[in-house]
């Protein structure tokens, strides 16, 4: 708890660098990463992020030290080599694209490896801490990297705005995009680009083992809650910053505690929260929607067949038991129950001594379901031409989603019909 | 057998086409009319895709060259609009109608500039042109067939162009939709633009359109409707494989076409 304060009250000088640093590297990533997802390259970013890694090694061999502006050139340089091979190999070779980038993956990850292990035992006392690029260290984003990586994303964010309206178009359709004249070839470059540079600059903070994660997942997670492209790249920017902002306390905190897994950790929670959870998309609400939707036509089905035992009693307002619907209807007895609680509370039924009876509402609603059920019958009938025997099936789910619009269209085009193709009286 | 057109819009010049050094287009050698609606009519694998993606530039050609308004297709693409085949994109992109229509404009606001308030009334209007108003704030996935056809003429239209090149805008759309979009396409060609429709229903070709190519592969015959929709020529497109082909040709000669049920 207090370790908590003393990080949130922004007293020492280095948290403000680390959780500035941590915030930009991870929400660069997410917005750079929300158009590798909607391009569905994710493979593609999980490449770049392992073959960054000879580059740096390299780098760190030919310069001897750790300025971060070699580094960015090396990691940039075998980055964009390993894209170029993916493209050569899935178009010259027989090999799809993803083995392809399996292929490269690993061939140039094995050699990030090697070069690592290498620089290890040379014994360079600068060399300390380039271990951290495999899995990332927020705590050592001070100084002069901070301000190299600092401006790399700020930059990143700033051509993603400035091209948001053609990214997102070549995401969408790119043939169109070429048809009318829009340089494809240089979006995709630059796209790529990006991609690269966001992975280079992430790492810093997330590490080239899980970075592939840290672009993909804050879009992915972000696309649970929103139907608009603008939207999604901001949720997914700000989900990135809140995941780099606790891999940074994390840092801070335990300084030998590597970042990278606490932030893809923090960000994966997010998304699968946002699987169950967000409203229009997630399982629970989609799972809740489809229990209410079952509730409401159970409901109408009461209602419908009360209306109907009414219609041929001639009394829509007989009272009658629970036992008495199932004996007539075969309602199960518990959905019943929980129905005709429903249908009381809405005011369609009432209750009195253990006996339902329809209200006058009730009664409207019943044969307004029966007139649509007659209607659908009759159009089934009428216009497509379907024997009378088949038609009550189809018309126990439509006349469920029938709209006030269409019902009236219904009435129009059949021109309110007296009978329905079973000679029962439509009710109006 | 290939008619030349007066005031030509389209000349395809000698043009072969190959997917990996398999030509699948050889040497169309037309002019295509202004103010015409043409329907490109062929077999499943004709080439007929191909042949109007070569026009917009989107494959390389072996040889030969397409020329638009006599002028090589770089000078004039803001003119010509393409409406591919809806099944080349994914409609769960998270996207609105409105927003798929505005990409028409972006030819004209160029790189950087935002959609300003007269691109989205141009938008709108074209939105109702096709009966779909009523959609522009719906995520695109929540759209029929037919709709997403439309909302990709819409987006068409909101480039204002000149000529139009279209694959399948007719493809799986109820008769009403269909009489919808002909209507759209016959108001195009009433003011003087061209319109390239690729159509695959023989019977409604020969209503539609008229300026009819035959595709296969190879150009079997280009030209006005009354002169290239014999059964000669359909049966060498289709080679004889069609027997109701006799009949709709019949029924062309005698120019007595059948008015089809709207509804
Ligand atoms: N990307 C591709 N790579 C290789 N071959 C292709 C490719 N696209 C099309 N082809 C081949 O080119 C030929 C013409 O294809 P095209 O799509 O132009 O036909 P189409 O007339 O539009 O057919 P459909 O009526 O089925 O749409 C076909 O034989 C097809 O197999
Ligand atoms: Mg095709």
């Amino acid at each position: 708890m207090e370790v908590l304060i003393e990080f949130f009250s922004f007293q020492d000088p280095n948290v403000v660098s680390v959780v500035v640093g941590a915030i930009l590297l991870t929400a660069s990533s997410a917005v750079v990463g929300t158009f590798t997802f909607l391009k569905k390259k994710a493979l593609v970013g999980d490449a770049v992020a392992h073959a960054v890694l000879p580059g740096i090694c390299l780098a760190f061999l030919l310069s001897g030290n750790k300025n971060p502006f070699f580094l960015i050139v090396g990691a940039f340089i075998t980055g964009w080599i390993s894209l170029v091979l993916v493209d050569t190999i899935t178009a010259r070779s027989k090999l799809k694209e993803d083995t392809a980038i399996a292929l490269i993956l690993s061939v140039f990850f094995g050699l990030g490896i090697l070069m690592l292990t290498y620089i290890q035992h040379t014994g360079n006392a600068a060399q300390t801490g380039l271990q951290s690029f495999l899995f990332g260290k927020a705590a050592a984003l001070v100084g002069q990297d901070l301000w190299v990586f600092g401006i790399v994303a700020v930059i990143l964010i700033v051509t993603v705005v400035l091209f948001f309206k053609e990214l997102t178009l070549i995401a969408f359709d790119e043939h169109f995009a070429h048809a009318i004249g829009l340089p494809v070839r240089g979006l995709n470059l630059l796209l790529t680009s990006l991609t690269v540079m966001a992975v280079v600059t992430g790492i810093q903070a997330v590490g080239v083992v899980l970075m592939a994660a840290m672009l993909i997942t804050p879009a992915a997670a972000a696309r649970f809650w929103t139907d608009d492209v603008r939207l999604m790249t901001f949720l997914a920017a700000l989900m990135g910053a809140f995941s780099g902002l606790s891999g940074a306390f994390v840092s801070y905190t335990a300084p030998t505690m590597p970042t990278g897994p606490w932030i893809v950790m923090i960000i994966s929670m997010i998304a699968i929260f946002s699987f169950f959870f967000a409203p229009a998309r997630g399982i629970i609400s989609n799972t809740v929607r489809q229990r209410n939707q079952q509730a409401q036509i159970m409901q109408e089905n009461l209602l419908k067949e009360l209306y109907r035992l009414g219609e041929k009693e001639e009394n829509h307002f007989q009272e009658r038991s629970v036992q008495e619907l199932i004996e007539k209807r075969h309602f199960p007895k518990r959905p019943l129950k929980a129905a005709l609680r429903q249908l009381k509370r809405r005011g369609y039924l009432t209750h009195h001594h253990g006996l339902w009876q329809l209200t006058q509402n009730g009664k409207a609603k019943g044969r307004r379901v029966v007139k649509l059920h007659r209607l659908w019958e009759l159009y089934l009938s009428k216009y497509m031409k379907i024997e009378p025997d088949h038609v009550h099936e189809d018309a126990e789910t439509i006349e469920h989603v029938i709209t006030p619009e269409l019902e009236a269209q219904l009435e129009a085009l059949l021109d309110y019909p007296e009978v329905d193709p079973h000679d029962s009286k439509i009710p109006y | 057998m290939k008619v030349d057109a007066k005031d030509v819009a389209v000349e395809f010049h000698d043009l072969t086409v190959s997917y990996d050094k398999k030509p699948v287009l050889w040497n169309i050698d037309m002019t295509l009319p202004k103010g015409a609606l043409i329907g490109i009519i062929g077999p499943n694998g004709a080439g007929k895709s191909t042949l109007i993606k070569s026009a917009m530039g989107l494959l390389p050609l072996s040889s030969g060259y397409v020329r638009i308004f006599d002028k090589a297709l770089d000078d004039v693409r803001r003119w010509v609009s393409y409406v591919p085949q809806r099944e080349t994109v994914d409609w769960d992109f998270p996207t609105s109608v409105l927003d798929v229509v505005l990409m028409g404009r972006y030819a004209r606001l160029g790189l950087l500039a935002r959609p300003k308030k007269e691109d989205k009334e141009i938008a709108m209007n074209c939105l109702q042109k096709v009966g779909m108003e009523a959609y522009s704030k719906r995520q695109i996935s929540q759209l029929s067939g037919g709709q997403q056809q439309r909302v990709f003429l819409a987006r068409a239209l909101a480039q204002e162009a000149d000529l139009y090149f279209m694959d399948e805008p007719f493809a799986g759309v109820d008769a009403a939709t269909e009489s919808a979009i002909l209507e759209v396409l016959q108001e195009l060609t009433a003011q003087g633009k061209t319109v390239i429709v690729v159509h695959h229903d023989l019977q409604s070709a020969a209503e539609f359109f008229d300026w009819i190519i035959l595709l296969n592969m190879r150009l079997i015959a280009s030209g006005p409707i009354d002169q290239v929709f014999t059964n000669e020529y359909l049966q060498e497109a289709y080679g004889g494989k069609l027997t109701v082909l006799s009949e709709v040709s019949e029924l062309i000669k005698k120019r007595r076409l059948p008015s089809r049920e709207k509804y």
